[in-house]
Formats: structure tokens, C-alpha cells, sequence
């Protein structure tokens, strides 16, 4: 689904020129979920924004589909960490989660009906016509998920979403994640800084190191596919990989 | 104190005002001053002029028709096209810096010459009548709605420019969905001060290039020590001025109702 081949990223330009990556490689296979832990500044976004198009790609290919990344991909969404700025406080919740379709060659009872199935498959149906900041963080957060959904993307990325969350919260939208990839079939690229979260679920994770950053270790999870909040945790098999992961940010 | 928050509101709106015209009323009478009629008079021959006519049509009379209308027509007029020039070139100027770099210090330049200092330019230029009155508006008053529109086009959310990136929303609609709505606050403030000029504007430019309106009325009157009638143009001025910011501000609540709950929750 996604490759990055040998993909730098320089800040600044001559003598106050800053290497923040260094040659990152990793794949992505599709139905996956690799979840990206690394230290506070190591460029996790940097890379996320260069995967979505965001930013020019100077050295190294980013392929999504084969196909080279020049610009925002057409099959591809982003969910942000800071939900409520994403989230257009003009437009009520259903048309917040219409939005991205406006440009597409759907009709608007085929956009209608797109945004009132991703609100119902994360749960929100009954505020379809509240405006965002009428709900709680968690609820705001699953709007931007269902706005993703509803653009029926390859490839989801999210910018470390559940940073701004509450534990309790983060352990639903956690879970939703996992929903997503099961029953949306989707591939999903996470940013975290919580190691437990990367391990919880992640089918791999991606350690990367501290600016120049590189990858240190690429670990794979080998938990069951069917995880839970409760008995995963507590596994120790899970407790081993997390320390592991643990240990290799350390570095 | 009042079980009736409304009824609380209301007179503390205009419990000042209505202390204020009586203490006029007083010193007025006491003075007796032909040139400071009471409010009483002004009153008076407020409905003698305009407000003489049938209950069907609001006590209107046939004097709104050469007095107020005319000058009604101009301020909205000259609002409008201030307004909206002052919207598209500002969100333009906000939204290319480049523009706005050539264009800064011409704009400083015309924006620090005073309008009215410019009445007399502009009846060379168009002599009297509306359009001298119109341009002096639009001139004049295009300046906060300008301004406070480049200054919202500029400051919207990095968050929503990158959103609406990965969301590959075309050029057009991230102006008139995103950028329109996000810079409306800020717009919005513009256009109740450049209301506000429009309406000082409309007034300086009827009292010198004009033979019909409510500033016409004015100087006349002025000039044929009918003081009575020249008072009475200026309260109608201040009348015109209060329902006019009023009904921007009920359209204003109106369209930033999402504005204004989002900063409740904020504070």
C-alpha cells in the first residue's frame, strides 16, 4: 500500500540547514495498522505531513499505490490531533463530515447519505445537527474520524489523535480504530508518543530515533487480532513488547 | 431586583438616555435659547416634517419621501459598494502576501488622507449630486472593512489550511466555504465601523453637494435660522445611525451565532 524509500527531509537551506530525517524506509501493507512512536521533535509529523502531501518531498520516493506522492493523494485522509481547530465550527456536524465530498462527482443525496453512514457507524447519528463545539473532545474526534471514513480513502493517517483526549476516552477511540480496520477494511499509518498505544494497536510498530532521525527497530505484534483494553494489556506477551519498545527509544 | 431579566435589560439600556434627555429638557427650557430648542420642540417638529401623515403607513409623511429617503438610498448604497469592494479586495490582498507587499504602502497613504478633506476634490470631480455623494462614501468609508478583511483572510487556522490540503478542497470553495466564514468575525467588525463612517460620510456629503436629503435639510435649515427643523435633522441622523448598527448587529448575531458560542465555551 505505502512505501518510503530512502525519504530525508532537510530544514533551512544553506549553512543553517537542519537534516531532521535521515533516510526513513518502512512499508505499509494494506489491512494494516503501523503505529510510528519516537521522541518529542523527531519529525514523526514531518513525515506523516510528507506522506499526505503536505510537504515537498526533496529527497527519497514516497509511493502510495505504486503510484509516486506529488501533492495530496486523491485516496488518502488525515485525522488530526487537534480536532477541534480541523473541525469547521460554522457547519454543523453532518455537513463537517460532507465536506471533503463537495468536490467529488457525487450528487448531494449520495453525499447526504455517505456522511449520515460514517456518523452512524462511529456512533453519532442523534447530533447530526449539532455543531461541533457542542460536544465533548472524544465526540469531536470521532466527527473527524467519520469525516475521514465518509471520503472512502486507501490509506488513513492520524497525527497522533487521541493526544488531546482524556485516558477513558482513549481507550474508546482506541478500540474505534480497531473497528476501523476490521470492519472498514482500511490501512491505517498512526503517530503516537504513547507506547502502550502503539503496541495496543499496531500490527507493527516503528521506532524512530531522535533528530537526524532514522529508524532504530521495526517491531512486530504478534498479539491477536481481537484485542481488548483489559485482557491485552495485561498479557505477557504485551508487556514484553512494550518494554522492548520501551528500550529502543531510550537509545 | 426585577423578576424579569428582560424588562431589567431594557432599563438599563435606556434609563441613562432618558435621564439624559431630561436633564436636556430642563436646561434647554432654562436657557431659552432660540439656537437649543427642548426636546420637546425638536420632538414636535420632528413629527410636523416626517411624521405627519395617515396610521397606514406609520404616521409616515410625504416629507420622508425628499428628506430621508434619498439619503437612505446613498448611505446603504455607498455601504454596499464599500462593503463589498472592501471584502473581495481584502480577501484577495489577505490571501496573496505579495499583493499585499506592493500594495501596503499605497493603501497607507490613501487610507491617511481624511475624507471629508476630499468632499471638495470629489465635486470638482462629479459635481453635486449622488455619485460625488457616493464616491465620498465608498472612499471614505472602505478603509476598517478592508483592512480587518485582509487581517482575517491572513489569520485562518493553520489547522483548517492543512485540513483542507489533505481533504484537496479546490481553490475556489477553500475562499468562499472556509476563508469567507473563518474571517467573518473579523469582517464583520469592519462593517459596523465602516457603517458608522458611511453614515458620518453620507451627512458631510449632503451639506455641500446635495439639494434633496436629510443633510440638505440640515444646512438649509442652518442657513435660514430655522433651528428647530436643523435640530430636528440631526436627531433623525441619530436615529438612522442607531436602527441601522441595530439591524447589522441582529443580522451580525444572526450569522456568528456559531462565533459567539465557541467563545462562551472558551471564556
Amino acid at each position: 500500500m505505502l512505501d518510503v524509500i530512502e525519504f530525508s527531509h532537510t530544514y533551512g537551506t544553506g549553512t543553517k540547514a537542519h537534516l531532521a530525517i535521515d533516510e526513513v524506509s518502512f512499508r505499509v501493507d494494506a489491512g494494516e495498522i503501523v503505529c510510528v512512536v519516537g521522541p518529542s521533535g523527531c519529525g514523526k509529523t514531518t513525515l506523516l505531513k510528507s506522506v499526505a502531501g503536505l510537504h515537498r518531498i526533496d529527497s527519497g520516493e514516497l509511493r502510495l499505490r505504486g503510484k509516486q506522492i506529488r501533492g495530496v493523494p486523491g485516496d488518502l485522509a488525515v485525522v488530526f490531533q487537534d480536532y477541534s481547530r480541523s473541525l469547521f465550527p460554522w457547519l454543523n456536524v453532518a455537513s463537517n463530515v460532507e465536506f471533503p465530498l463537495r468536490g467529488t462527482s457525487l450528487s448531494r443525496a449520495q453525499r447526504r447519505e455517505r456522511a449520515a453512514e460514517a456518523l452512524a457507524w462511529v456512533g453519532l447519528a442523534d447530533v447530526a445537527r449539532k455543531h461541533p463545539w457542542q460536544l465533548s473532545g472524544g465526540m469531536q474526534q470521532r466527527v473527524a474520524i467519520a469525516r475521514a471514513l465518509a471520503y472512502r480513502p486507501a490509506l488513513m493517517l492520524m497525527d497522533e489523535p487521541f493526544a488531546s483526549v482524556d485516558a477513558q476516552t482513549r481507550a474508546e477511540l482506541e478500540d474505534l480504530v480497531l473497528r476501523v480496520r476490521t470492519e472498514q477494511d482500511m490501512t491505517i499509518l498512526l503517530v503516537t508518543h504513547d507506547i502502550d498505544e502503539s503496541v495496543y494497536l499496531g500490527d507493527r510498530v516503528l521506532v524512530l530515533s531522535e533528530s537526524p532521525t532514522t529508524v532504530v527497530d521495526t517491531l512486530k505484534v504478534d498479539l491477536p487480532r481481537e484485542r481488548d483494553q483489559i485482557l491485552t494489556r495485561a498479557s505477557t506477551e504485551f508487556v514484553r513488547l512494550r518494554s522492548e519498545v520501551a528500550r529502543q527509544l531510550r537509545h | 431586583m426585577f423578576a424579569n431579566s428582560k424588562l431589567t435589560a431594557f432599563v438599563q439600556r435606556w434609563l441613562v438616555f432618558a435621564i439624559f434627555v431630561l436633564v436636556w429638557q430642563w436646561a434647554a427650557t432654562a436657557t431659552n435659547n432660540v439656537v437649543f430648542p427642548t426636546p420637546l420642540a425638536i420632538i414636535g417638529r420632528v413629527q410636523q416634517l416626517w411624521l405627519n401623515g395617515p396610521p397606514s403607513r406609520l404616521f409616515l409623511g410625504s416629507g420622508i419621501n425628499t428628506d430621508v429617503l434619498p439619503s437612505v438610498g446613498r448611505l446603504a448604497g455607498g455601504w454596499a459598494i464599500a462593503s463589498v469592494i472592501g471584502i473581495v479586495l481584502g480577501i484577495a490582498l489577505g490571501l496573496v502576501p505579495v499583493l499585499a507587499d506592493y500594495a501596503s504602502a499605497v493603501l497607507a497613504f490613501m487610507r491617511a488622507v481624511p475624507p471629508v478633506m476630499l468632499v471638495p476634490v470629489f465635486l470638482v470631480l462629479f459635481h453635486i449630486g449622488t455619485p460625488m455623494q457616493l464616491a465620498t462614501i465608498v472612499f471614505g468609508s472602505i478603509w476598517p472593512v478592508l483592512l480587518n478583511s485582509v487581517d482575517g483572510a491572513r489569520s485562518v487556522d493553520p489547522i483548517k489550511v492543512d485540513t483542507a490540503r489533505a481533504y484537496r478542497i479546490g481553490r475556489v470553495r477553500w475562499i468562499v466555504s472556509v476563508v469567507l466564514p473563518a474571517a467573518s468575525p473579523k469582517i464583520f467588525a469592519g462593517l459596523r465601523i465602516n457603517l458608522a463612517f458611511a453614515l458620518i460620510l453620507m451627512v458631510v456629503s449632503e451639506l455641500v453637494g446635495s439639494a434633496d436629503g436629510v443633510g440638505y435639510q440640515i444646512t438649509n435649515a442652518e442657513g435660514t435660522f430655522d433651528y428647530r427643523t436643523m435640530w430636528a435633522g440631526i436627531a433623525l441622523v441619530s436615529v438612522l445611525g442607531f436602527v441601522l448598527n441595530r439591524l447589522l448587529v441582529a443580522v451580525e448575531n444572526r450569522a456568528l451565532a456559531w462565533h459567539h458560542s465557541t467563545r462562551l465555551l472558551e471564556g
